[in-house]
């Protein structure tokens, strides 16, 4: 609104604070201010004194106790004995893992399902339409629950695989067992092991960090061979014959570290009560991995559609005139054009995914959720600092995943000058 | 729904000034209504039936508690929490006493800030297991996967004993009972774990009882009992003495036939101290002269509760084992009305 200059010369009034529309922005946001720090500090002030009113203190000593209760699956070393800070962490660690493997299978099933929404194939694309319909119409606890019951009741339990004639036999070449208490994978197992390196958090493998030494050794000579190969091709307009350079790269020197190691595979054998040896892929896991993946995909199957389908027909068309084949068309035109519409949404969706993680609850799955904001909570009493540390945890977490995030989509976005 | 409630106690803890503040009698009575704590469905000590009412020994102390304080033995709203949010709901007001076969420890005692108001029955934590799965002793359960309910001393002891013989197992948490007779059923754990009323509770729900053992280890004690806030006394008092009248009434043989009868007065002291004939007990303890006396009258005495909820002849099937009366050679032993 444009003043007249004349408007300041007037004296300064106390009603001008509510009457001028140059000073009520700030009243207004000064007096909402106290009133915010007014309904904090009594709050606060309430907590602390109902608390001592209930005879408790506010500290987070408890975590350095005992934990007393079990936990697994577990990725680092856990005993009942360790304390409840460790019961924290190795619930942290579960949950981080099922929310990195939800996101990276939810992205996947998404982009399938975004771009054969499109097809031109009725079939396909009425059945994508189906999908995403019937998964992100109904709450992801019920998918989770449904997993889970679908696992536990209609899968042999480990003894039908015991016996002369087994009611059960183990698939793929007797590698992997499906039972009612989740599914047992072979693992790589090493002969001639490096052994471990202690840390302060837990063991650390050896033979892991030669193998993604070795990983990335042969990714950096990828990297020049391609450089060459661009070098070639616009020097020469003709791009070499690269596929097989590539695979000797990646598979000799894989190859000749698994054998020095003696590579083999530990496969799930019934012993006892149960399969040991190899993994376990509990339950609980797969339950909340697979519900926590279809239920995302279908929103990251219409963040997907709605990417490519703000790209104009015309990038298309253009692409195709110039005479880049469909597949090259979609990959180096659409795509990364496309990108930049996909990604902010597809940070929503993994913090969803993220914070979906805790509907593991329901299922047994021991996440943080279940270990610090269940367990311990409840043997300690200590729900305050419980929730308080709980919800800072999933705070830094989003927080850093949208960190991560947002460097990408700098990455993608579209360079305005 | 359990984050909700927690967030709920963590909210009314802000919130509500001073909820322990006042004297929970005087809530309660004002209110006209016990809130008691129980489990969301245990057979022989907190289920509702058919018709919604609520039965079970947990139960029954309740009702007398509120025949006590209320004068009806009715006058009881019964909230269901589960193993994780029990102590929650206690400590936030939201129940004014817990009688939740929940096991009497030091550190609920002490650094809980609870008060027990006595033992309703001793128990102690063992295993049940299909009859198929061929185990005969706790000792040959290596490897087992074992379903507990979360939330519960029994984690602890089951983690502590498998420690202790140096075998390992594979924990399923569970929620709630009706969740683990579902995965036990279909055979998803080998073993569930609990304390012996539990499981016995729970195997005279399934079809075909006779197909599943109760082992006859006993690995932990479980002296379970109502509990409220810590820091009322009076209220506290009510809770333990109405639970000792239940258990004095059967040593004294006063029952829900007779107890009109003694009241009007008999030749031993002790009974006419307890319904009122005499001294001033009841007003001790802010209440009227008939106090124990309705509390009695409510759902009988001890062993008449326990009979008709999880004796011998209920499906549940206990035997009074180490809850009968110290005279009979179990642990049952009320403290003086003097």
């Amino acid at each position: 609104m444009a003043m007249k200059s004349g408007a300041s010369r007037e004296p300064f009034q106390l009603s001008m604070l509510f009457n001028d529309s140059r000073y009520r922005a700030r009243t207004i946001q000064v007096f909402a201010f106290i009133i915010l720090v007014l309904a904090a500090t009594w709050l606060l002030d309430n907590t602390i004194r109902n608390l001592a009113a209930l005879g408790k203190d506010f500290s987070f000593g408890f975590l350095w106790s005992t934990a007393g209760y079990d936990i697994s699956p577990r990725a680092i070393d856990y005993s009942s004995t360790s304390s409840h800070a460790r019961a924290a962490l190795v619930g942290l660690l579960n949950t981080l893992i099922v929310a990195a493997m939800a996101c990276v299978t939810a992205t996947i099933l998404g982009v399938f399902a975004g771009v054969l929404r499109l097809s031109n194939n009725w079939v396909v694309a009425r059945l994508m339409t189906v999908y995403v319909e019937s998964f992100r119409n109904v709450p992801a606890l019920l998918w989770i629950i449904v997993v889970a019951a679908v696992m536990s009741e209609a899968m042999p339990a480990p003894n039908a695989f015991r016996g002369e004639n087994p009611r059960a036999s183990m698939v793929l070449w007797d590698s992997v067992a499906v039972t009612n208490r989740g599914i047992y994978l072979p693992v790589p197992d090493f002969t001639r092991s490096l052994g471990q390196a202690e840390l302060a958090l837990g063991a650390l493998d050896l033979n892991d960090i030669a193998i993604l030494g070795v990983l990335s050794l042969s990714f950096l000579i990828h990297r020049g061979l391609v450089k060459h190969a661009q070098r070639v091709q616009s020097a020469t307009g003709r791009r070499p014959i690269t596929w097989w350079k590539s695979l000797c790269i990646f598979a000799l020197p894989m190859v000749a570290l698994l054998y020095a190691l003696g590579f083999h595979l530990d496969y799930p054998a019934l012993k006892g009560l149960n399969f040991t040896g190899g993994l376990q892929l509990r339950n609980s896991f797969i339950a909340l991995w697979i519900g926590l993946s279809v239920y995302t995909g279908a929103f990251i199957a219409e963040i997907v559609r709605s990417g490519i389908l703000a790209i104009s027909r015309g990038q298309t068309e253009a692409a195709l005139a110039l005479g880049l084949s469909p597949a090259r068309t979609m990959r180096l035109v659409i795509l990364p054009q496309a990108l930049r519409i996909i990604i902010p949404p597809l940070i929503s969706q993994y913090l969803n995914i993220t914070k979906n993680t805790s509907l593991g609850l329901a299922v047994g799955y021991m996440d943080l959720r279940s270990t610090l904001g269940g367990i311990t909570i409840n043997q300690t009493g200590r729900e305050l600092e419980g929730m308080l540390l709980m919800m800072l945890t999933y705070v830094a977490i989003s927080l850093s995943i949208s960190v991560v995030m947002n460097i990408y989509n700098d990455r993608v976005r579209l360079q305005e000058r | 729904m359990k984050m909700t409630i927690a967030l709920a106690a963590i909210a009314a803890a802000t919130l509500t000034a001073g909820a322990a503040s006042a004297g929970t009698m005087a809530d309660v009575q004002a209110r006209g209504k016990l809130n008691c704590g129980v489990t969301g469905g245990q057979a022989g000590f907190s289920a509702p039936d058919a018709s919604g009412v609520w039965h079970g020994m947990d139960v029954a102390y309740c009702r007398a508690v509120a025949a006590a304080v209320l004068k009806d033995p009715n006058a009881v709203t019964f909230v269901p929490t589960t193993g994780q949010t029990r102590f929650t709901a206690l400590a936030s007001g939201e129940v004014d006493i817990l009688s939740r076969t929940t096991t009497w420890t030091f550190s609920r005692d002490v650094d809980l800030k609870f008060s027990f108001a006595g033992v309703n029955f001793y128990d102690g934590q063992t295993f049940m297991v299909p009859k198929a799965l061929g185990a005969k002793t706790a000792k040959d359960l290596d490897g087992a996967t074992i379903c507990i309910q979360t939330g519960t001393t029994t984690e602890l002891n089951l983690a502590e004993y498998f420690r202790k013989n140096d075998m390992t197992y594979e924990p399923v948490p569970v929620e709630n009972n009706a969740d683990i007779q579902q995965k036990y059923l279909a055979g998803a754990c080998d073993v569930y774990t609990s304390d012996g009323s539990d499981l016995a509770s729970t195997r005279s729900s399934f079809k075909d009882p006779q197909e599943h053992i109760i082992l006859a280890d006993v690995i932990s004690k479980e002296p379970l009992g109502p509990l409220v806030r810590q820091g009322d006394d009076q209220w506290a008092d009510v809770a333990r003495w109405t639970l000792n009248a239940l258990i004095a009434a059967e040593e004294f043989g006063i029952t829900t036939e007779n107890v009109e009868k003694l009241s009007a007065g008999t030749d031993n002291p002790e009974i006419n101290r307890l319904l009122g004939k005499e001294g001033n007990l009841g007003e001790q303890l802010g209440l009227d002269a008939a106090w124990a006396k309705r509390a009695i009258a409510a759902e009988g005495n001890y062993g008449e509760i326990f009979a008709r909820n999880v004796g011998e002849k209920t499906p549940i099937g206990l035997a009074r084992g180490q809850n009968a009366l110290w005279e009979q050679g179990g642990l049952m032993y009320a403290v003086p009305f003097r």
